[in-house]
């Protein structure tokens, strides 16, 4: 069972829920997959931890062999080559690492070597195994670190902390997943994102249940959005000064309060049998 | 010399565009014939890359000199390495920034911004 947990914008409580889930299930897989910004370790402290450096491809050009035909340049959809006479750039921060460029070159002058452009690492919190994907400041795709952390995907449970947002990251997470949680904020703007994630959902054909976060009292957007789809409401979490107290302090709720220990015990189980019957289908 | 200068407008009269690589034209003035065309810049609606596609097009019409507000690494990479002299816009028109280059009053802009998107 691999549940993946998205947003379409940050700060809705991904990672809240994510390291809680992982936390209260005691088993199975925590997968950080927002690379840009992981700060699920904090609250799982995960140890023993073994650290791999994930690398990318680029393409290296031999100025001998160049003969200024610009085929590359002219090919690449990032733009991450320039031809000035006598010179070719590569800027590897632009460069998506498709390989086109050297596949194209009719005098054979690129090459792609491989360079690094993030970190994975791998801890234990009791039988809970934690992977943390990392990418370098200045990368511009976290995608092969997303795809290097989910080779270690636990088929029994895995907890999928997205990035925030539907763009190639979030595609790239929610690829292995078996049921998506959406958490969504009781604003407008909360639900305009929450109507982004859903439809990517469902161009993917995941099914998916909505977390309502800091909710309340008078309307949530987000929870008339859920009723008109018909989409599942899975729980609602109040707005509650305490969660930010002891989520600013990095301590995990189900640790700490009985109350919130059940809540999350009851979704983890909600989640599954909703996971489970989709499968059914 | 060729000069080239980001443009809001066709027009010798138009602002200049706060940005370079998504400028939506680029004013080439020829200060021999005094001559002055706009050409489109295909680079403005590019996810990412747009400072390098930008400059290699001005590269290619073998400008002498660029006058901008900002530039990004990436792009202030191709056009040094071309040999071309970057220069400091003021806030007039783009017809008296041509001015200002021709009595040589403008500065050489020596701050670049990191390059790609969201980063400036």
């Amino acid at each position: 069972m691999k549940i993946a947990v998205l947003s379409g914008k940050g700060g809705t409580g991904k990672t809240l829920v994510s390291v809680n889930l992982a936390a209260v299930a005691e088993k199975g897989g925590y997968f950080d997959c927002d690379v840009e910004e992981p700060n699920g370790h904090l609250f799982l402290k995960p140890s023993d931890i073994e650290e791999e450096e994930v690398t990318s491809l680029k393409p290296v050009v031999d100025m001998d062999k160049c003969d200024g035909c610009r085929v590359c340049v002219d090919a690449c959809v990032y733009k991450a080559l320039a031809y000035i006479p006598g010179e070719l750039m590569i800027f590897d921060e632009i460069c998506h690492a498709c390989g086109l460029c050297t596949h194209l070159c009719p005098r054979q002058a690129l090459t792609e070597t491989k360079r690094v452009i993030g970190t994975i690492r791998r801890g234990r919190r009791g039988s809970l195994s934690v992977h943390t994907g990392t990418m370098h400041i200045g990368e511009s795709t976290g995608v092969p670190i997303i795809k290097e952390l989910l080779k270690k995907l636990d088929d029994d449970l895995s907890i999928i902390d997205s990035p925030p947002g539907s763009g190639c990251l979030v595609l790239e997470t929610i690829a292995h997943a078996d049921y998506c949680i959406l958490v969504a904020e009781p604003t407008i703007f909360g639900a305009q994102n929450l109507a982004l994630v859903h439809e990517l959902t469902q161009v993917m054909n995941k099914p998916a249940g909505v977390l309502l976060n800091k909710v309340e009292d008078g309307i949530n957007p987000s929870e008339l959005y859920a009723k008109e789809k018909t989409l599942k409401i899975l729980g609602s979490l109040p707005y509650d000064s305490y969660v930010a107290l002891e989520n600013s302090n990095a301590e995990l709720l189900v640790e700490r309060s009985e109350k919130y220990r059940t809540f999350f015990l009851e979704l983890l189980k909600e989640v599954v049998d909703e996971a489970t019957l989709a499968a059914q289908r | 010399m060729i000069i080239a200068i980001p443009a809001e407008e066709k027009s010798l009269d138009s602002v200049i565009s706060v940005n370079f690589g998504r400028s939506p034209y680029y004013c080439i003035y020829d200060t021999e014939k005094e001559q002055s065309t706009f050409v489109e810049n295909k680079a403005v609606e590019r996810s990412g890359g747009a400072g390098v596609e930008a400059a290699q097009n001005l590269v290619d019409r073998k400008i002498d000199a660029l006058v901008t507000f900002r530039l990004g690494d990436h792009a202030a990479k191709v056009l040094t390495t071309a040999k071309i002299k970057v220069l400091k816009a003021v806030n007039l028109s783009i017809a008296d920034n041509i001015a200002k280059v021709l009595d040589h009053s403008l500065e050489e802009l020596n701050e670049v911004h990191p390059g790609g998107i969201n980063k400036g």
